[in-house]
C-alpha cells in the first residue's frame, strides 16, 4: 500500500515538473499575459481571427520570413475553399524545373506547394538582415521562450529608448520584451498596413493580435480537432471503465 | 448416390469443425486455451500485476504506429525534419499517430519501471523465476536503446544534441571509446549516417522487442506468476483460471491506464513533447539546457553525479547491470517485502533515491543537487550490494501463512 502510494506520487512529480521550461537568453521585460480563445484544456481558434492574422503574415511577415513546413493547401483548415487556396497559390512564384534550353524557370504556386521562401539560403537571408536571418515561422508560437504573449508584447512593445542605449549592430532597435531588450526587426506593424477585408479596424494592436493567433494556429494546426477528439475519447473511455469495474466486480464476487 | 454419399461425409466434417481440424493439426487452439483461458493464476495478485498486459498492449500499439511513421519518415538529415512536419500537417491524422507515439515510449517506460519495481518490492526475481527476471531486465536495455534512438529520428535540436551528448559519453571509454564514437555515429559527429542507422536500429530493435516480450511470458507461463504473498499456491484455492477473472482485471486496468494515455496526448502533449525539438537540428547552435527525456534522467543523475567522466559511465551502466545479479545477491528465502520490514524500508528509500537522481539529472548536478546526488548513488549501490545480501540474517523468525487462500490480506 505504502509502496503504491509511493509510486503513484513518484511517477507523478517528475512529469509535473517537465512543463516546458522558460529559457531566456537575455533579461528582457516580463511578458505581459493576455486572453487568448486557443489556451486550457479546452481551447479552440477564433478562424476569423486566424484568416485576418494570415493576412498580416502575407502582407508583412512573408517579406522576411518563411514558414517552410506550411503548404498553400494546409489554409483551407483556417476555413478557406480550396477555389480561394488555389487562388492564393497561384499568386505565388516557385521554382518549376528547367526547360528545355536547361535553364530554371518558375510558374504558379498550388495547393500542394510549400510556403515560398523570401529568401533562397540563409546566407541570402542573413545578408539582406544585417547579418541576422529572420528565423522561420512554422513553429515559432511553440519555441519562442514565452509563447504567444511574448510575439505579441514584441510586436506591440517599440518605444522609444531610455537614455544610455546604444545598439549593439547596425539595424539593431529598442525593444524591452526581446531577448537583452535589443531586436533586429525593425518595428513591423504600424496602423492602417493592412487592409483587412471584413471591415475591422487595423489598428496596430489589432494587427499583433491577429498575426499572433495566425501564428499561434500554424504552430498547433490540430489543436481545435485534438481536444473534440480528446473529449469524445475521454467520455467514451470513463462510461468503458465504469462497465468494466462492474463487470470485474461482479466476475469476482464468489471469489472475496 | 455417390453425391449423397459425399455430402454426408462434408456433414459430418462440418460438425468437427475448423477450429477442432486446426488443432489437431497445429495445436494453438488448445495451447491458447490452456495458457488464456484456464490457465492457473494466484487468486491475489493487486494492481500492479496488471501492468504486463499494459505493457504487451503499449507494446502492439507503438509496433503498429511506428509502421505507419516509418512509411512517411525520411532518414536523412536534410529530410528528417521536414518529413515529421509533413506528418504532422500534411498526412491525414498522421498528428495523431505520432503523438500517440510518442506518448506511448513514455507510458511504455513508465508502466515497465513500475513493473521492475513491482518485480523488486515482492521478490519474483527470485528462484525458480530467474529466467524470467533476466529476460525482463533484457528488454529494459533494449526498449531504452529503442527509445533514445526513435527520440534521435526527428533530428530536431535535441534530437541531434541528446546524440551528441551520447556520442561523447562513449567517447570517455578509455582506449575503444573514441573508436566506438566513430562507428556507432558514422563520423565524427551526428549526421546522415548516423540518423540512417538509429532509425534501422530503432525498427529492428522493436520487432525483437516483440520477440524477446514472448520469451519472457514463455518464461511466465513455466513458473506461473508470483504474487503479493510470496508464497507458491498450493492448490486449486489458491489460484482461479486466468478467464474470465483476471481477463476481466487486466482489461479494467487497461482502460484505466488508457484514459491516463489519452489525457496526455490530446490535452497535455508538451508533457512528453520537448518545445526545443521543434527546431531543425542545428549542428552550429548549441542549445542552452541538454537534457534527456525524463525516463534517462535518474541515469543522467547518476551520471553527472560522479567526479569522473568515464567513473560517471560505469555507474549509470552499472545501475542496470547490478539489477541482472539482484536473484544471486538476495540471500533471503522469503520473497515478498510484506514480511521483510528492513527490506521493505529499503525498497521505500531506493525508489525515493531514484526519484531524487531524475531531478539531480534534470537539475545537472548543481550545487546541492550534486552532494544529494552521490548520496542517492551510494544508497542506490549499497541497496543491492550490501542491503540485499545482509538483509537475510536479520530475519529470523518469520512465519509466513499457510496458504494464499488462508493467509490473504490484498
Amino acid at each position: 500500500m505504502i509502496l503504491r502510494c509511493v509510486s503513484v506520487l513518484a511517477f507523478a512529480a517528475p512529469l509535473a515538473d517537465l512543463s516546458p521550461a522558460v529559457a531566456q537568453a537575455g533579461p528582457h521585460d516580463r511578458a505581459p499575459h493576455q486572453a487568448w480563445s486557443f489556451e486550457g484544456p479546452l481551447g479552440r481558434f477564433d478562424l476569423s481571427a486566424v484568416q485576418r492574422g494570415y493576412a498580416v503574415y502575407a502582407q508583412v511577415c512573408s517579406a522576411c520570413h518563411g514558414m517552410k513546413a506550411m503548404t498553400y493547401g494546409d489554409l483551407t483548415r483556417m476555413g478557406l475553399t480550396m477555389e480561394q487556396v488555389g487562388r492564393i497559390a497561384a499568386t505565388q512564384q516557385v521554382p518549376g524545373g528547367v526547360d528545355a534550353q536547361g535553364d530554371p524557370v518558375t510558374r504558379a504556386a498550388t495547393p500542394a506547394d510549400h510556403f515560398r521562401d523570401p529568401f533562397v539560403n540563409p546566407q541570402a537571408a542573413a545578408a539582406a538582415n544585417n547579418g541576422v536571418a529572420p528565423p522561420d515561422q512554422s513553429r515559432l508560437a511553440l519555441v519562442y521562450p514565452g509563447g504567444p504573449d511574448r510575439i505579441y508584447a514584441v510586436l506591440t512593445g517599440y518605444r522609444q529608448p531610455p537614455a544610455g542605449y546604444r545598439p549593439s549592430h547596425a539595424g539593431a532597435v529598442y525593444n524591452p520584451y526581446a531577448s537583452d531588450r535589443e531586436i533586429a526587426m525593425p518595428p513591423p506593424l504600424r496602423d492602417g498596413q493592412v487592409v483587412y477585408t471584413d471591415g475591422t479596424p487595423a489598428t496596430t494592436a489589432q494587427e499583433a493580435r491577429d498575426v499572433t493567433t495566425f501564428l499561434a494556429w500554424v504552430a498547433q494546426p490540430h489543436l481545435e480537432a485534438r481536444h473534440r477528439l480528446g473529449a469524445q475519447v475521454v467520455l467514451y473511455l470513463l462510461f468503458l471503465a465504469v462497465l468494466a469495474f462492474l463487470l470485474k466486480r461482479r466476475i469476482w464476487s464468489d471469489v472475496h | 448416390m455417390t453425391d449423397e454419399g459425399s455430402r454426408d461425409r462434408q456433414d459430418r466434417q462440418e460438425k468437427t469443425g475448423v477450429l477442432p481440424w486446426l488443432d489437431a493439426r497445429l495445436p494453438v487452439v488448445s495451447a491458447f486455451r490452456r495458457e488464456y483461458v484456464e490457465y492457473r493464476t494466484p487468486r491475489n495478485l493487486n494492481g500492479l500485476w496488471n501492468f504486463g498486459a499494459i505493457l504487451t498492449v503499449v507494446l502492439l500499439v507503438m509496433l503498429a504506429t511506428g509502421i505507419f511513421l516509418a512509411i512517411h519518415y525520411t532518414p536523412t538529415a536534410a529530410g528528417a525534419f521536414a518529413s515529421i512536419e509533413a506528418i504532422e500537417r500534411q498526412v491525414p491524422s498522421g498528428w495523431l499517430l505520432r503523438s500517440i507515439h510518442v506518448t506511448g515510449a513514455s507510458m511504455f517506460l513508465a508502466a515497465l519501471y513500475i513493473h521492475l519495481f513491482r518485480g523488486l518490492y515482492y521478490g519474483s526475481y527470485k528462484a525458480p523465476r530467474e529466467m524470467l527476471w533476466l529476460t525482463g531486465l533484457v528488454l529494459l536495455a533494449m526498449v531504452m536503446f529503442t527509445a533514445f534512438a526513435g527520440y534521435v529520428l526527428p533530428w530536431g535540436q535535441m534530437s541531434y544534441w541528446g546524440a551528441d551528448v551520447a556520442g561523447k559519453a562513449v567517447d570517455a571509454i578509455p582506449g575503444i571509446g573514441p573508436w566506438l564514437e566513430h562507428f556507432l555515429q558514422g563520423g565524427d559527429a551526428p549526421g546522415d549516417v548516423s540518423l540512417h542507422r538509429f532509425f534501422i536500429l530503432h525498427m529492428v530493435l522493436a520487432f525483437a522487442v516483440l520477440g524477446v516480450v514472448g520469451v519472457h511470458v514463455a518464461a511466465l507461463h513455466v513458473t506461473g506468476s508470483n504474487n503479493p504473498l510470496g508464497i507458491e499456491p498450493k492448490g486449486p484455492r489458491d489460484t482461479v483460471p486466468f478467464h474470465p477473472y483476471y481477463t476481466s482485471k487486466d482489461a479494467l486496468g487497461l482502460i484505466l491506464f488508457a484514459l491516463l494515455f489519452a489525457v496526455v496526448v490530446f490535452f497535455l502533449p508538451n508533457v512528453v513533447f520537448e518545445a526545443e525539438n521543434f527546431r531543425p537540428a542545428n549542428p552550429l547552435h548549441t542549445p542552452a539546457d541538454i537534457e534527456p527525456e525524463w525516463y534517462f534522467l535518474p541515469f543522467y543523475g547518476i551520471l553527472q553525479s560522479v567526479p569522473s567522466k568515464f567513473g560517471g559511465l560505469l555507474a549509470s551502466v552499472g545501475a542496470i547491470l547490478v539489477l541482472f545479479l539482484v536473484p544471486w545477491l538476495d540471500r533471503s528465502p522469503i520473497r515478498s517485502a510484506r514480511f521483510r520490514p528492513l527490506y521493505r524500508v529499503g525498497m521505500g528509500v531506493l525508489v525515493v533515491c531514484f526519484i531524487l537522481l531524475g531531478f539531480v539529472g534534470r537539475h545537472h548536478a548543481q550545487g546541492g543537487w550534486m552532494i544529494a546526488g552521490r548520496i542517492a548513488v551510494v544508497y542506490y549501490f549499497a541497496h543491492f550490494l550490501v542491503l540485499l545480501p545482509l538483509s537475510a540474517r536479520w530475519e529470523r523468525g518469520v512465519v509466513l501463512p499457510e496458504s494464499i487462500a488462508g493467509g490473504r490480506g490484498v
